[in-house]
């Protein structure tokens, strides 16, 4: 076991590595782009432009820029933005993380739920109407936008239907935060929950639906109805058991890749300050010092995640254990 | 006669597909009595398994057509509520399948597994659940069985996985076991273990056996009746010894003179029986078997019906006049 | 939300053909039957041609110039001059708010935007690019993909440590993130590598970056695929195949390997649309003056409390188009491995 968590370990390290340097090069390095003018920002004079230059070592070769970098990030972490001048980075991203944290958290347990209902509803009444009708569901949640569904939610809970009883309590677009009051929090997270889930219930349902389908054609769900289970114990504790294996590998990928900031589209449309808006914040900005920090920030989620998977998959296929 | 433990009458299965009406099995008539080992012959095709599971009512397909009854104990199954067979299934009657390697959920431990099905026939505490579990495993010969219940299916062998399906098979005393082809994907070792096995536990358990497979070489050693399927339907049955010695049904000669035999002369080619089985498709009229045999004639246009023509304990489904069949066969075989 | 449609199993190996008919004609007919892709595909071809026909719309029937503003012009409505343009209390905090859907195909069918221009006839314009871009892209990933999964998964060795390493780092980078910052960094100023120039207004740029993030996504399933099929050829070939079977064995990897192509290709053709509709939300995708669905929304957002109909049509649009594609794409896939649809509907 400490064998592979050690492996794992070493792994992580190599793909972060190199999640740094695609990182660096597609910022600093690509060719035809004048890294100084991009990290001082759109309008700056010489002067800042060659104070950049001296500060990141611009002049040197490319390992010696590289190291620069990654030494302001990590070590001394006292990365600053050159955009909202002296800005510091680092407490930026771990500002915004609860925020987007929330986000992910609360849309993922409505999306588990219902999409392990909906998966289990169509593959038990495979064929009918239900089955149907969940699968459509499915379908156009995965279809739509998310960020243009965000904007319809807005446009019916904070215009159109603003006034009515059913949606006169949605605050205006913004995150409260726990600490500050509960019920607020839940509030203005309400909405943004139920839009990001929407697209991972339709993947997530269906996902489900096969692999339950698949495994009632396997040879020891047969075994199972043959002892004279009933059927419920035989779909929830044989084929599902078995099927959870695939969509919880499949959510720890997707959550870990939320989490690091892949909520950016529903962050934006609904005015929270969680990592991906501060992504999008400084892509707009062209800030390069806090687009490198948030998306080595992001991938370091990914790849952390990647790792939990494996074990979990361990953990829940007994197949995968080695002794 | 004591009256059978399980009697098939006029088994019908038919599948709806797009091709049209497949007709898996045709008027299936069988018996098997208290204690005794029946063995179902046939070949691929022939519609052993798909009987076997309708027996069971295990056929979840909607397109599927279940007819006839299945008298078990003079109770007709087809007639029971859901939750009435589920009591049947894995208490009277229990079923293992031909595949150990992914007969077992992957997920939980063998001695889970057994304890469900004895816990779902009956209120059996854990505690008791799990000593029996482990009584089972040692009484199919699992080495250590008190440390391998709590062990993974994907840790044992093939073999001894067959040999937890046995256990699990008879944890709640069925009178009824139907083995379908129990043997076919072990080694030839490790098959002759599970047979001694399963030929122990039916005189101390005294279930009744069923015993589905296409290897004769399995129905000699375990079965005392033989019940031959062809295409869906049985062309022979009786007992072991007598359809061995004096098979009546051209299909039982082509299969017994296709067995390579010890101490007879050795034979250049081994006789295959030429042709294919028909397709479930094409509902013939006639004897199914015509198309492939050799001493088929006019009267072969007709279905012949499964009587006892020999002798009161046997019967078969052939036209041929009972006195010239031992001819055509001493014929067939010096060929 | 890269994961999207992780429910695309590789398609098996085919089975053997039956005989008489080839694979692929077997698979045609499958296809054909399957009514409700069918319909599917019937809607996809309206939207394409609809969109293809974006200049006939905006020169013959709503006589409009859609790529230019139009802050004075008027229209008629009902018989009656109006300005497109009209004067508000709400709206652009300059007083004026467009007008709205006319539901009349020759004037501002679906109203205007914050520029005056006609959105029916931008939406056709729009959907033009949007379908390109997704298509050219999806093909991009399909070629690449397959080209890589077969290199790595064929070779193996050190070739196949080198690919698969290399894919596993792209696919590390979060997808949308790795296009964001790439689209970052090249739509602003362009791309200049020696004489290979591509100025930053250029379609190419997106179809480029969007074909390139998703080959991992496709690569992987396709090596493992080669991994297994040459695996199991290889037992059957040392029983003896002589000289052969090298030949053998490419051909029916290539066969499999393109079943499992096209099987993506619908799926990634409905992601990439996606993709391409959020960078251009985010500005960082299509440029101006060219348009696409995920331009119209953005140009939407200013007026979404006001005039809706800008922001929905387009979104409206893509999610038809998506949910085509995904049908049609289940279509092609049961099609093709008739076993999953066995499994599927019983």
């Amino acid at each position: 076991m400490l064998r592979f968590l050690g492996r794992r370990l070493v792994s992580m390290v190599f793909v972060l590595f190199s999640i740094s340097v695609l990182s660096f090069l597609i910022f600093f390095a690509t060719p035809g782009v004048d890294p100084a003018a991009r990290i001082a920002g759109k309008n700056a004079d010489q002067a800042t432009l060659r104070a950049v230059r001296k500060d990141f070592g611009l002049d040197k070769p490319l390992p010696v820029r590289y190291a620069v970098m990654m030494e302001k990030l990590f070590i001394t972490r006292d990365l600053t933005s050159y955009v909202n001048r002296g800005a510091k980075v680092i407490p930026q991203v771990t500002q915004a993380a609860p925020v987007t944290l929330s986000l992910v958290l609360g849309a993922a347990v409505i999306w588990v739920i219902l999409s392990i209902a909906m998966g289990l509803l169509a593959a038990v009444f495979r064929g009918k109407p239900i089955d149907t009708a969940v699968m459509i569901v499915g379908l156009i949640g995965i279809s739509m936008p998310v960020f243009w569904l965000g904007e319809v939610v807005n446009l019916l809970t904070q215009s159109r239907f603003h006034n009515t009883a059913v949606f006169s309590w949605v605050p205006p677009l913004g995150y409260t935060p726990f600490t500050q009051s509960p019920f607020g929090w839940f509030k203005s997270l309400f909405f943004p929950w139920l839009t990001l889930s929407i697209l991972y219930i339709g993947i997530y349902a269906r996902v489900l639906r096969s692999a339950l389908v698949e495994a009632q054609e396997e040879d020891y769900v047969r075994t199972a109805r043959a002892k004279g289970l009933t059927e419920r114990r035989v779909m929830m504790r044989h084929a599902l058991r078995t099927s959870l294996i695939a969509f919880v590998s499949l959510f720890g990928l997707d959550f870990g890749a939320l989490v690091g900031g892949g909520a950016l589209l529903t962050e934006v449309v609904f005015g929270l300050h969680g990592v991906g808006k501060l992504t999008f914040d400084s892509l707009q900005n062209l800030d390069l010092p806090v687009i490198l920090a948030t998306v080595i920030y992001a991938a370091f989620f990914v790849v952390a995640a990647n790792a939990v998977v494996d074990l979990l998959y361990a953990w829940l296929d007994p197949r995968v254990r080695r002794a | 006669m004591p009256e059978p433990l399980l009697e098939v009458v006029d088994l019908n299965v038919s599948f709806r597909t797009e091709a049209g009406l497949v007709r898996a099995v045709e008027g299936l008539s069988l018996s098997v009595g208290l204690g005794e080992v029946v063995g179902i012959v046939g070949e691929s095709g022939s519609g052993k398994t798909v009987s076997m599971m309708a027996v069971m009512r295990l056929i979840r397909d909607p397109n599927a057509i279940v007819e006839g009854r299945v008298l078990l104990r003079g109770r007709d199954l087809m007639q029971l509520s859901q939750r009435e067979m589920r009591e049947v299934r894995g208490g009277e009657i229990a079923m293992i399948f031909q595949d150990p390697m992914t007969a077992l959920t992957p997920v939980y431990t063998v001695g889970w597994q057994i304890a469900e099905q004895l816990r779902a026939h009956g209120s059996v505490s854990r505690r008791a659940a799990r000593n029996r579990t482990v009584e089972l495993l040692a009484e199919v010969g699992i080495p250590n069985a008190s440390r391998r219940v709590d062990q993974y299916p994907h840790e044992f062998s093939g073999g001894m996985r067959q040999r937890v399906m046995i256990a699990m098979a008879l944890s709640c005393s069925p009178s009824l076991l139907i083995a379908d082809e129990p043997t076919t994907a072990l080694d030839v070792t490790i098959q002759a273990q599970i047979l001694e096995l399963m030929k122990t536990l039916q005189r101390e358990h005294g279930s009744s056996i069923l015993l589905i497979t296409h290897d004769m070489g399995v129905v000699s050693d375990l079965a005392e009746r033989v019940v031959v399927m062809y295409a869906g339907g049985v062309v022979e049955v009786g007992a072991k010894s007598d359809v061995f010695r004096d098979p009546q049904h051209p299909y039982t000669w082509g299969l017994l003179g296709s067995i390579p035999r010890v101490g007879r002369p050795r034979v250049r080619r081994l006789a295959a029986i030429p042709g294919q089985p028909p397709s479930p498709l094409a509902a013939a009229a006639g004897c199914r078997f015509a198309p492939r045999c050799r001493h088929r004639f006019e009267q072969c246009a007709v279905r012949p019906e499964l009587l006892p023509r020999v002798a009161p304990e046997r019967a078969d489904a052939c036209h041929l006049e009972p006195a010239v069949r031992s001819l055509l066969r001493l014929e067939k075989e010096s060929a | 939300m890269t994961e999207a449609f992780a429910d695309t199993a590789p398609v098996r190996a085919a089975e053997p053909a039956t005989v008489g008919a080839s694979p692929w004609a077997l698979a045609r007919r499958r296809l054909l039957r399957n009514r409700v892709a069918m319909v599917m595909a019937g809607v996809l071809a309206l939207i394409v041609a609809a969109c293809l026909c974006a200049p006939l719309y905006a020169a013959h029937v709503a006589h409009t110039e859609p790529f230019r503003s139009h802050l004075d012009a008027t229209t008629l409505v009902n018989g009656k001059r109006v300005p497109v343009m009209e004067q508000s209390s709400t709206g652009l905090g300059l007083g004026v708010t467009p007008i709205g859907p006319t539901w009349d195909p020759r004037h501002y069918f679906l109203g205007a935007d914050d520029q005056g221009r006609d959105v029916a006839a931008r939406l056709l314009y729009g959907g033009r690019n949007s379908l390109l871009i997704g298509a050219a892209s999806a093909l991009i990933t399909c070629f690449f993909a397959t080209s890589i999964g077969i290199v790595a998964g064929f070779f193996g060795g050190f070739v196949d440590g080198i690919l698969s390493r290399a894919l596993d780092v792209v696919w590390a980078f979060p997808v949308y993130l790795l296009a964001i910052s790439l689209s970052t960094v090249l739509i602003a100023k362009g791309f200049a590598v020696g004489p290979f120039r591509l100025e930053s207004g250029s379609l190419f740029l997106p179809i480029a970056i969007i074909g390139l993030v998703y080959i991992p996504y496709v690569a992987r399933p396709i090596r493992g695929e080669v991994l297994s099929l040459r695996q199991r050829e290889f037992v059957e070939a040392a029983i003896g195949l002589g000289a052969s079977t090298w030949r053998l064995l490419w051909s029916d990897v290539l066969r499999n390997v393109i079943t499992t192509a096209i099987v993506f290709f619908p799926l990634m053709l409905a992601i990439d649309m996606l993709t391409e509709a959020a960078l251009s939300f985010l500005s960082i995708g299509v440029q101006e003056p060219n348009a696409s669905w995920g331009t119209i929304i953005l140009d939407g957002q200013g007026l979404l409390y006001t005039r809706p109909a800008v922001a929905l049509a387009p979104g409206i649009a893509i999610a038809v188009t998506v949910l085509a594609l995904n049908v049609l794409g289940d279509g092609v896939r049961d099609a093709l491995d008739p076993r999953a649809k066995l499994r599927r509907t019983d």
